[in-house]
């Protein structure tokens, strides 16, 4: 399949298709580490972690829309409130939902999968309601329009870079809470002895909402950011869902390095097959070569050994 | 009590397992033999458990050999390593809460281990007649048909036992068979030993070392993994390294 | 077999739900509904052959599949295949660039049917391929999954991906398998016409009696020591391990007998609604049959049968009257289900209507009920934080 490329056209490719990769690894970053610390330090399943995802896309459209109507001149900066706002809205619904339902459950994580899944549906519904069963896109401001052009064959579009940034920002700052912060210790604690963190005084209950709603908010910015490189539907949420649960898997549950170093895999795999396959037999192979590495190391790439 | 050095039922030796380095079993030998009744005794964290997890097939050995009558147990898988002939009770009871008392012994008899022979296995007068019997001897026989869920905790571990003991294996593993009993329970469960050690090897984990002296032939105490000192619980308790790690003063 | 022996197969209880819903799928439905409506419930009972199949896998066994629409798919398109094949005959099809080969194959551009489909000439064939190639399927994921002792959600996740990358597959290689409008315009068997009014009620009643001999090998199951087996090893998987057992076979054979059972589904389906397509195989089918499971009990074999006639039947009424109402209910049904009901409504039955069918019944034969002592195992309901 390469033949009809000469080397100087292969590397462009490479590039080019690399950093496409790049752009659907933050995006995969972005859900993963979500998902990660629901999943990884919880031991609970989210099906429903792509419509918190959705959520954040569609407060970003709103934010666009209030500032394009009231605030013209401030349009440049709308993006950054979006982003906060949608943290606060999904991580407010995640603690909201974990109040109401995953702390029922937590020692069934098959029933939280499932009941999750419902709550997926009826998150669906609820958007195609409010915001119609089509598609939306917001308006990107001017400073994120264009790209950049490298070579003449290489260029890269500048809101890829921007996505790109938050990505690698946000997983500091998620690495910083986790392994710095008083209350990453707690969070940690509480996932290694839950029994033991209580008697030392944390509330683990309230840790335990805590992680959920940031683990949503997570989301709900990763959506703020799909609103930069695509457009926004009810199921939208859905298509990424299992993708992500694999980057998770593949990573190693528990261990944020592994879900980055994951998702960095599974995406450049899949981009660049795609430039050379269809993408169907792109998005094939690279669950295929997921299922079959998790079959070989169920625990993951990054887990450690530990003593039972 | 015969102490041959050719026919050990158990042969463990330069046994060793590291997690991520650390080692938790550290160049281990020691041998049991036919009939005896062998305690290991040790702080938390010594090892105890671990070393009936690699004895079983549970944990997979770094370094060493185990062997049970000659026959080498590392590369075995769990399930084989119980038909050849060692049980193993684990420390917080396991039973199937789902299953009544009856149930859960026949699951534990010895037959039907595939999956054909389970579907074609039938409940014949030999299965009643060994289940009654063992219910008796780990004072179940009122209970056969309450749930597990419903038995007290001292009830379950007997139920545990009972499960090994309708399987009738040759060397029996037991981690802290009386933690958490009654002392009316303790001294059943003394007694339930002495009556179950006939014939077979034992081996024993317990900290209480009034129950150590009852029923041990021969103490084994760990520390950080290795053996700290052996002999019998007499012998061990005056040891001063016991003394000064385990024992206090 | 002697009686007794027959009895603990089949206690009392157990033989009145098979009676009762022998008379309702044989007799009560059929005479009361129209051939439009029966034809619904057939179908409708194609996914009862899943639910019963995650009966046995989940609610025994504690594995749950997410992924059993591949199965319902394989065993639904291999019958297509045939029935596709009968309707490509050189004749039917003389106006096409390639005579003799399905429609979408030539659409597609294809000039020779693909090896996989030659054997598909024959109904032997396909009726063995039906209930041996899902299963050979689900063998190689089992082993491959259960031998490393990947389980609970991990499996769950990973047979959700094996629904993705299947229907992914089925789309993207439209030539050979129809893509996304799948397997379409299925016309006769044998030259026997299976759109008529007659052929719908013969598959129903094929559809019943199959389903009947599923209930009764999982009955089988469920009665022998492998059943008690599979609650044990959900409960306490290490303390079977240690009893000599080799758990990962139990949990092999009990996802390929799910698996058989879903792929008789699938066909069933074919025979009866004519056609099969992607749908029915990805992700989003995959897990609603798992709710089928879960709204008829996830421990009873009957409820599994009546879980999926209750959804579906809601389902069709929902989306005929308020369509935008139906994901709303689906999703109350989830998160119902799970929370309040985790025993569907065989666990309702059990604690409700049971007990007065049972006087009902003492009272008519004048004896005292026998209180068996097997007790049907329940789920536990864990109660979460306080």
């Amino acid at each position: 399949m390469f033949a009809d490329y000469t080397t100087s056209e292969l590397m462009s490719i490479f590039a080019m298709q690399g950093f496409a990769g790049l752009i659907l690894f933050s995006v995969f970053v972005l859900m993963a580490l979500g998902l990660a610390i629901i999943f990884g330090q919880m031991g609970v399943i989210n099906m429903a972690h792509g419509e918190f995802m959705i959520l954040g896309a569609y407060i970003t459209y709103l934010t666009s829309n209030v500032f394009a109507d009231y605030m013209p001149n401030l349009f440049g900066a709308y993006f950054f409130i979006a982003m906060i706002l949608a943290f606060i809205a999904a991580g407010a619904l995640g603690m909201l939902v974990e109040w109401a339902m995953i702390r029922h459950l937590y020692h069934r994580p098959l029933d939280t999968l499932l009941a999750t899944w419902g709550l997926s549906l009826i998150l669906q519904q609820c958007y195609r309601t409010i915001f119609g069963a089509r598609e939306v896109g917001v308006t990107l401001p001017d400073w994120l329009m264009g790209s950049f052009q490298l070579t003449d064959i290489i260029e890269v579009p500048i809101n890829g870079i921007f996505v790109m940034t938050l990505a690698v920002g946000i997983s500091v700052a998620i690495a910083a809470l986790m392994y710095k912060s008083r209350w990453g210790i707690q969070v940690r604690s509480v996932v290694q002895n839950r029994p033991m963190a209580g008697a030392v005084g944390i509330n683990t209950a309230r840790v335990d909402r805590l992680t959920f709603g940031l683990g949503c908010g997570i989301a709900g910015v990763a959506g703020s950011a799909f609103t930069m490189i695509g457009s926004t539907g009810p199921t939208s949420g859905q298509l990424y869902i299992v993708d992500t649960f694999l980057v998770v898997v593949f990573g190693g549950a528990a261990s944020l390095l592994g879900t980055i170093a994951s998702a960095f895999t599974i995406s450049q795999a899949q981009s660049t097959m795609e430039f050379f396959l269809s993408g169907s037999m792109a998005k094939v192979l690279t669950l295929l070569f997921v299922v079959f590495i998790l079959m070989l190391r169920p625990q993951g790439l990054f887990s450690l050994k530990v003593r039972r | 009590m015969n102490s041959s050095n050719t026919d050990f039922v158990l042969a463990v030796e330069g046994l060793t397992v590291s997690f991520d380095g650390f080692k938790a079993v550290n160049d281990l030998s020691f041998y049991v033999d036919k009939n005896e009744i062998r305690v290991i005794v040790g702080p938390n964290g010594a090892g105890k458990t671990t070393v009936l997890d690699l004895v079983c097939g549970r944990t997979k050995a770094t370094e060493g050999s185990i062997k049970f009558r000659n026959k080498e147990l590392t590369k075995m898988k769990e399930h084989q390593i119980v038909r050849a002939g060692v049980g193993r009770k684990f420390q917080t009871p396991s039973i199937y809460g789902d299953l009544t008392v009856f149930e859960n012994l026949e699951i534990s008899f010895p037959r039907g281990r595939s999956v054909l022979g389970a579907l074609a296995f039938k409940r014949d007068a030999e299965v009643l007649q060994r289940v009654n019997e063992v219910a008796g001897m780990i004072f179940l026989d009122e209970r056969l048909h309450t749930r597990g869920d419903l038995l007290s905790h001292g009830q379950k571990q007997w139920l545990e036992i009972g499960m090994l003991l309708i399987q009738d294996p040759e060397l029996l593993m037991l981690d802290e068979p009386v933690a958490g009993m009654s002392v009316s329970e303790r001294r059943k469960t003394a007694e339930l030993l002495r009556t179950i050690t006939k014939d077979r090897s034992v081996i024993v984990i317990e900290h209480d070392m009034q129950f150590v002296a009852e029923i041990a032939d021969k103490v084994t105490v760990l520390h950080q993994g290795k053996i700290l000192a052996e002999g019998s619980a007499e012998h061990v308790k005056q040891d001063p390294k016991v003394i000064e790690v385990y024992l206090g003063h | 077999m002697s009686y007794a022996g027959l009895r603990s197969l089949l206690p009392k209880n157990d033989l009145i739900n098979f009676a009762v819903l022998a008379l309702i799928l044989v007799v009560v439905l059929p005479l009361s509904l129209d051939i439009f409506r029966l034809n619904l419930v057939g179908k409708y009972l194609t996914y009862a052959f899943v639910a019963l199949g995650l009966v046995l896998c989940w609610g025994y066994g504690g594995i749950l599949s997410l992924g059993q629409g591949v199965f319902f798919g394989l065993g639904g398109y291999a019958m297509a295949m045939f029935l596709k094949l009968e309707a490509s005959s050189p004749e039917n099809t003389a106006i096409q660039s390639t005579p003799g080969i399905p429609d979408f194959m030539d659409w597609n551009q294809l000039t020779e049917l693909p090896w996989f489909w030659q054997p598909f000439h024959s109904l032997t064939f396909t009726v063995i391929a039906i209930i041996v190639i899902p299963s050979i399927f689900a063998y190689i994921i089992g082993v491959a999954m259960f031998k490393r002792r990947v389980g609970g959600v991990y499996f769950a996740i990973i047979t959700q991906a094996v629904a993705a990358i299947l229907t992914i597959l089925i789309i993207g290689q439209q030539g050979y398998t129809g893509g996304v409008n799948g397997i379409t315009d299925l016309r006769t068997l044998f030259g026997w016409d299976i759109r008529t009014n007659e052929a719908k009620y013969v598959f129903y009643f094929l559809c019943v009696f199959m389903l009947f001999l599923c209930l009764g090998v999982a009955q089988f199951v469920r009665k022998s020591k492998l059943g008690r087996l599979l609650v044990a090893m959900r409960e306490m998987e290490d303390r079977v391990r240690f009893s000599g057992y080799d758990v990962a076979n139990f949990k092999i054979f009990v996802f390929c007998l799910g698996s058989a059972f879903a792929a008789i589904g699938g066909a069933m389906f074919t025979l009866q609604v004519g056609f099969m397509s992607p749908t029915f195989v990805g992700i989003v089918p995959s897990i609603e049959m798992v709710i089928f499971c879960a709204v008829g009990g996830r421990l009873s074999i009957f409820g599994a049968v009546y879980g999926a006639l209750v959804v579906n039947w809601a389902k069709t009424t929902f989306s005929e009257s308020f369509p935008e109402l139906w994901l709303f209910a689906m999703g109350a049904l989830f998160i119902g289900v799970v929370m309040a009901f985790p025993n569907g409504l065989a666990g309702l039955y059990t604690k409700y209507c049971e007990p007065k069918v049972n006087q009902l019944i003492a009272r008519f034969t004048g004896k005292s009920n026998d209180t068996s002592a097997e007790l049907a195992p329940q789920m536990k309901t864990e109660g979460g934080n306080p």
